[in-house]
């Protein structure tokens, strides 16, 4: 086992994935593949099913059709919670945190989740190192220890897209979805982010959605383009730059 | 943070000081009566940090906690009337049947929602209420007597609390007990996921945590230490009648919590202090008391944000 560092099979692959609402398709015959170690992003104009796929893959939506194959096992249909123990975690394109609590008491909570049930109705959570110590590292991780005390509703909204991602990373994933962790940033904050999900690429597989391009061209290994629900093209970032079809569609027309 | 805490226990060192010393105190200064009125104030502080479980750290808003006080009460003084008088027996039932009774009501009510859910646990209170009018057996309006308190006898112990002062500091203790359970309990993971469902509910959800059931436990557990404070005030009282279980009686009792300071530790025990204190002041000045009682309340709770023991922290926070 030592040693052996390729991997065969994806961790995480969908097979013919499709999904409407009513008539309209969000997601059609879709099939991807994320290895170990990658930072696949998902690309495309509004619309196109991005975040779609990212709720298909977290299950918070359940799939028409098709399956969703994760470390070898189809894991098609199960909940949010389950996928998050099973190491799939997600982070949300609206901010989303506990804002009366501090920056270390909102990692905690995704640390309690990641433990099991919370039936601990004695010892205090801030003495609880199965709990705090997690929190600590993730902090430490994401940059934001020193910070650690701050109320989240404080927060400037890059810290709390930030402090999304410290609560995804808590839960204990293998594979991260992140929706859009850029929206609403500005360019300073933005870059920062670059780094730090750079810096994270080593330990945590990746599908990113973003609009923002160049943070996806600076992050990705490969770029999924969705138009309609439909992967219209997938390659390496330089590939993606100079497709004629992915211009088209995604730019509204080449220079033709 | 390290500051606000410290203020806090000294509040709550000072608050409960005055209650050890009342019945020393008030003789004192011949006004006697006083201890009566502590009783009341520390059985009113129990089921106020039973309710603050729920309202101020669950920010589940329950507005018919005084049917688990009946309840406790109730099963007192109907066991007493069948001339059953033993502790051991009583209070282990009270305390179960206010449990059931807030595992049903609770978990039918919290799949409610907002303006839903108050509403519908004043409906369950209510028909606890009605269940007491309509019971001509036990009183049916005009109440039931108890004719003797609780007696603690089991193999040599015989331990009675006929004696007002000895009931004085059975409550007393039960009181400093609850508080100190329940500060275990909200700082617990388990706390953290109530007072995580009050902040952001969905988010814990998406985290995998299936929160109706912590909320559930924690209404269960509210719902006995309503209960608690029910079994002591029949036993004090020597009395009880359907209007402890009440609407009125769920109302002022929110009004302790939030007049004291929902999700704080001592915040209700200040509340209840406070509300009857007041009452008790305003109602020895003149009959009409209830119309200076009311608009303070609506000033405390308009201008008073975070309740009394908001202000003490503010206090800290500017000085």
């Amino acid at each position: 086992m030592i040693g052996v560092k390729k991997m065969v099979s994806p961790l995480l692959r969908t097979r013919a994935l499709n999904k409407s609402f009513g008539g309209i398709v969000a997601t059609k015959d879709l099939s991807i593949e994320i290895f170990e170690g990658q930072i696949c992003a998902v690309i495309g104009p509004n619309g196109a099913g991005k975040t779609t796929l990212v709720n298909l893959l977290s299950g918070n939506l359940r799939a028409d059709s098709g399956d969703i194959i994760f470390e070898d096992d189809n894991v098609t249909g199960l909940s949010p919670s389950a996928l998050c123990s099973r190491g799939i975690a997600r982070s949300f394109q609206i901010t989303s945190i506990f804002p009366e609590f501090s920056l270390l008491e909102n990692v905690c909570f995704s640390v309690q989740a990641s433990l099991g049930h919370s039936f601990h109705f004695w010892k205090d959570v801030r003495a609880d190192e199965r709990v705090i110590n997690p929190a600590k590292e993730v902090l430490e991780r994401i940059g934001l220890l020193s910070r650690a005390n701050v109320l989240a509703g404080n927060l400037a909204h890059g810290e709390k897209r930030q402090l999304e991602i410290a609560m995804v990373l808590a839960t204990r994933p293998k594979l991260l979805l992140l929706d859009e962790p850029m929206a609403g940033m500005g360019a300073e904050e933005s870059r920062h982010l670059v780094t730090l999900l750079n810096e994270l690429r080593s330990d945590y597989s990746m599908l990113l959605v973003e609009h923002d391009m160049d943070a996806v061209f600076a992050l990705a290994d490969k770029i999924t383009v969705l138009v309609y629900g439909k992967s219209i093209a997938e390659g390496k970032p330089s590939e993606i730059k100079v497709n004629n079809a992915v211009l088209e569609a995604y730019l509204g027309s080449s220079e033709s | 943070m390290r500051l606000k805490k410290n203020v806090q226990e000294i509040g709550v060192s000072c608050l409960f000081i005055l209650f050890a010393i009342i019945p020393i105190l008030a003789p004192a200064i011949g006004e006697a009566f006083y201890v009566d009125v502590f009783a009341r104030i520390m059985i009113w502080s129990i089921a106020a940090v039973g309710l603050n479980l729920v309202l101020g750290y669950g920010g589940m808003i329950s507005f018919g906690h005084a049917a688990y006080i009946g309840l406790g009460g109730y099963t007192i003084a109907i066991f007493s009337f069948h001339e059953i008088n033993n502790g051991f027996i009583q209070w282990p039932v009270a305390l179960l049947i206010s449990g059931l009774a807030a595992l049903l009501f609770g978990a039918l009510s919290l799949r409610t929602r907002g303006v839903y859910f108050i509403m519908i646990t004043l409906a369950f209170a209510q028909m606890v209420y009605f269940l007491g009018v309509s019971a001509d057996k036990y009183g049916s309006n005009d109440g039931l007597n108890i004719w003797n308190r609780s007696e603690f006898k089991i193999y040599g112990l015989d331990f009675s609390i006929d004696d007002n002062l000895t009931f004085y500091y059975l409550t007393f203790t039960i009181l400093i007990l609850i508080v100190f359970l329940v500060r275990r309990l909200v700082n617990s993971r388990f706390g953290m996921a109530i007072q995580g469902t009050r902040s952001n509910e969905s988010r814990l959800e998406m985290l995998g945590v299936p929160t109706y059931v912590y909320k559930l436990t924690a209404f269960v557990i509210s719902g006995v230490i309503c209960g608690l404070a029910g079994i002591l005030q029949a036993n004090f009282e020597r009395f009880v009648s359907p209007d402890m279980m009440d609407w009125p009686r769920s109302g002022e009792l929110m009004f302790m919590v939030i007049m004291g300071g929902m999700g704080t530790l001592m915040g209700p025990v200040l509340g209840a202090t406070a509300f009857l204190v007041l009452s008790e002041v305003l109602s020895s000045l003149t009959v009409h008391w209830h119309l200076i009682f009311g608009p303070l309340l609506i000033i405390l709770v308009l201008y008073a944000r975070g309740g009394l023991g908001g202000i003490i922290d503010r206090g800290q926070k500017d000085g």
